[in-house]
């Protein structure tokens, strides 16, 4: 199992939690996973978010892998100027 | 981790200051910019925009200005796609584009677009618009963030917020982020020292010299093309496809050059609207925006309002940093609030770390990305206070900032933990820099501050084709803003061995790559920079095939040394190298082009700090300020062409004397916007300006092959902070409100 982090404003659509445990082997799996446990995270998933593994944070790619170890974070999707 | 591939030392073209591919063009005039493109039987169009800062339009009657001489078509909203409709999630943003671009059933601020003419000339398409009649009936307006916030606000619109907005704020607030760790209450507790302060900043705009221009040509068959000034045409093809209910691939976007985007070319304003109109006409139409439509109706950056409360101990240490952070972002979601907290504090390691972001809607126009877009204002408010803290502890502000900075390891304020980072190695070079210890004269103040951005990746596709003398020509798909043509030729003759006067580089159409993401988020010489590297690695491994079989030998018998492929040892046999010119010279006929290619979604970026130090000295007559010394101090990881990130250092710190001391929006009480232009809106002159010293530091980024990381947004996330610390200083009084222009600064010296 994955440990995954969100950001505090998430906790309410995560029964209170800050940290979930998601079974999953990359970024697109973490996402699906949340979805289906956390229905009410699906719309801000939807809407975009990045992905930080171990440190590297993961702007878009759903198949970059993640491993029972992983730092895993939810963060706001990235863009720029 | 870094790349297993990656190369850190022993380069022959990376790190040299060749010139650059587009210098002859810019300065003969030989370059096609927007507006520099013609078609027979052009076009020109005009938009009419509202006058008012809200209000619903009852009637909308185009008959008169159809009936003037040499008008070819109107369009309305009418003419966009009636498919996109207001809903919530990701299928928001296409309709607030739309919305944004031509109005629906309300105007939502001054400048918004209500109708478009095209005419045989730009006097007759003017003056059409003068004639198309529009009845509205005003509604309330609100203007500033906070205002919008409080109770009983005029709302802009229903309906918008998303999942985040917690209850008991009222409609205009569009998302909010929480983030942080610990307990800052706790660190509060442990601090010897705590201030708590607010903070504002005007909206500013990036400036760019170049207005938004096109030629846009569709045809009722469906198939368009379209040359524009944008960032990312690739984005501006799927979008405008999307308004107009094209299919994405009839419509081939070409980019002309850029006179500047800063953020401010990665959306589209008038694009859409000439495609629509040269529909409608069946003729080529071409319109490009004065400066008075750049400021009213493009977007600027958003305005803030912060509160910022930080705990230090006697000898330095941050105990607990706690942030408040609300932005407005026009009439539509998505002002940066959450990246905004996120940047806030990530300079520090903190135990104990809160920071909150607002996306406020108000009756500006929709707020666009400049330059890291929501941290320059985060790191006035965060190192003002820092510095306030040093002040009043009687500490250095280098060595306070060195104490507590993120290191790798370190748990950002944000959630992940730093991989590689250059902090430290800024600071560092800062402390030893001249400039820190120059004397300073009685009415002068020196300002230090620390900036920090994310970066970004993104969709990529790079070819790199051989031609039969041996050189090589580039095709990538992001427009060079800031250097980058001349970024890849030296990556790429860094790996072919050939100079670098023999590659061309070329901004390709939509039509002969694959998608490219926008240029933003300092992806660039990061992104298009690996796929360079990649595609002439994949060139170089199909010269070798030929090497090889010319010679008789398996191809992984054979490598790519100076520019030519040789044995890779005793073993494969003795043959003399063959350059790159001696496989090309033929290779029609032993296997055909040799093209090189790379498609993928680089996710290496890695983030970036700056350090920068300012000396500004303030007449307390006149409440001017003059900057005397400035001295940009940032990890480039590699700088693959200095001058190109000497030059971003330096337009960095130039934009932020600007948005310091001068830019600012203002609005009347009636909601319209009172300097839309450059006499009114001030950005500095050469005159302002002292030399800008740059020092690059090199920490090599892990996710790049030589160690790239973006340079041309973090420059800009220091200047207002350390701008505000130094004028502070000089003036003997706290500056809390940006920018800091003469009569504001009289006023708050008037009130010590």
């Amino acid at each position: 199992m994955v440990q995954v982090n969100l950001w505090a404003g998430l906790r309410r659509f995560a029964d209170g939690k800050d940290t979930v445990e998601i079974k999953a082997q990359n970024v697109g799996e973490i996402l699906n996973a949340l979805e289906n446990k956390y229905p009410e995270l699906k719309e801000i998933i939807e809407a975009g978010v990045s992905v930080s593994v171990d440190g590297k944070i993961i702007a878009s790619g759903l198949t970059e892998p993640v491993y029972e170890d992983s730092e895993v974070f939810l963060l706001q999707q990235l863009k720029g100027g | 981790m870094a790349l297993d591939d990656q190369r850190k030392s022993g380069f022959k073209f990376v790190g040299t200051r060749p010139n650059r591919p587009d210098g002859m063009d810019k300065v003969t005039g030989r370059a096609k910019f927007g507006a520099d493109m013609y078609a027979p039987g052009m076009l020109h169009g005009a938009i009419l925009r509202s006058p008012h800062a809200h209000a619903k339009i009852n009637k909308l009657d185009v008959s008169r200005a159809e009936k003037l001489k040499g008008v070819k078509a109107i369009v309305t909203r009418a003419d966009f796609s009636k498919k996109i409709n207001f809903t919530s999630g990701k299928d928001l943003e296409t309709w607030n584009v739309l919305e944004n671009i031509m109005a629906g059933e309300k105007v939502l601020y001054d400048g918004h677009a209500v109708a478009a003419v095209a005419a045989t000339s730009a006097l007759v398409a003017r003056d059409a618009i003068k004639l198309i009649e529009v009845q509205y009936e005003i509604l309330p307006h609100v203007t500033d963030v906070d205002a919008a916030m409080a109770k009983g606000a005029p709302i802009v619109r229903e309906g918008v917020a998303d999942k985040s907005v917690p209850e008991g704020l009222n409609s205009n607030v569009a998302r909010y982020h929480e983030s942080g760790h610990g307990d800052v209450e706790v660190g509060f507790k442990e601090a010897d020292l705590i201030v708590e302060d607010s903070f504002k900043t005007e909206a500013t705009h990036q400036g760019y010299i170049e207005p938004h221009a096109c030629l846009a040509t569709l045809g009722n068959d469906g198939k368009g093309e379209l040359w524009c000034t944008t960032q990312g045409h690739f984005y501006f093809q799927k979008i405008c496809a999307a308004l107009l209910d094209l299919e994405t691939s009839q419509l081939r976007v070409t980019a002309s050059e850029i006179g500047g985007g800063f953020g401010g070319k990665t959306t589209v304003f008038v694009e859409p609207v000439a495609l629509a109109l040269s529909r409608k006409s069946n003729r080529p139409v071409k319109l490009v925006m004065s400066r008075s439509e750049v400021f009213r109706a493009t977007g600027p950056t958003s305005s803030t309002s912060m509160d910022i409360k930080i705990g230090m101990k006697k000898d330095g240490t941050i105990t607990a940093g706690q942030g408040t952070f609300r932005l407005q972002g026009g009439a539509f979601p998505g002002a940066p609030g959450d990246l905004t907290a996120m940047c806030a504090f990530a300079p520090y390691s903190l135990k104990n770390v809160h920071q909150i972001g607002y996306d406020v809607l108000t009756n500006r126009p929709k707020q666009a990305a400049y330059r890291a877009p929501g941290s320059p204002m985060a790191a006035f408010a965060v190192e003002s206070v820092i510095d306030e803290l040093c002040k009043k502890l009687n500490l250095d502000p280098i060595e306070v900032r060195l104490k507590n900075a993120s290191r790798k390891g370190t748990k950002a304020s944000f959630g992940p933990k730093f991989d590689e980072i250059g902090l430290v190695e800024t600071l560092e070079a800062a402390k030893e820099h001249p400039h820190y210890s120059a004397p300073l004269k009685v009415g002068q103040g020196r300002g230090i501050s620390c900036g920090f951005w994310f970066n970004f990746g993104g969709e990529t596709a790079v070819s790199l084709a051989l031609s039969e003398d041996g050189t090589a020509q580039i095709s990538v798909g992001t427009p060079d803003i800031g250097g980058s043509r001349s970024s890849m030729a030296l990556m790429a003759a860094e790996e072919l061995g050939i100079p670098y006067d023999h590659i061309r580089c070329t901004i390709a159409d939509t039509a002969t790559l694959g998608y490219n993401e926008i240029s933003h988020g300092s992806r660039v010489t990061y992104a298009s920079g690996l796929a360079t590297i990649k595609a002439a690695k994949d060139a170089i491994n199909k010269l070798s095939k030929r090497a090889a079989d010319k010679w008789g030998i398996p191809k992984e018998a054979v490598k790519w040394e100076d520019g030519c492929a040789v044995p890779s040892g005793p073993n494969a046999g003795n043959f003399q190298p063959l350059s790159l010119k001696d496989l090309t010279k033929n290779m029609g006929k032993t296997g055909g082009p040799i093209v090189g290619h790379f498609e993928a979604t680089p996710e290496g970026a890695g983030v970036s700090f700056a350090t920068h130090i300012v000396d500004a000295e303030v007449d307390p007559d006149t409440g001017k300020t003059k900057i005397l010394r400035y001295t940009v101090i940032q990890d480039a990881g590699k700088a693959i062409h200095p001058s190109y990130v000497e030059g971003q250092y330096q337009g960095g710190a130039a934009q932020g004397i600007g948005w310091a001391l001068n830019e600012e929006y203002i609005y009347g009480s009636d909601g319209r916007l009172q300097n839309a232009g450059f006499l009114d809106y001030r950005i500095p002159l050469a005159s302002d300006l002292p030399m800008i010293d740059t020092v690059i530091v090199e920490v090599p980024n892990p996710g790049h092959p030589y160690g790239v990381r973006g340079v041309g947004e973090t420059s800009i996330c220091p200047p207002l902070a350390a701008i505000a610390n130094a004028v502070s200083a000089a003036a003997g009084i706290r500056l809390r409100e940006l920018p800091m222009s003469p009569p504001r600064i009289v006023a708050a010296l008037n009130g010590k």
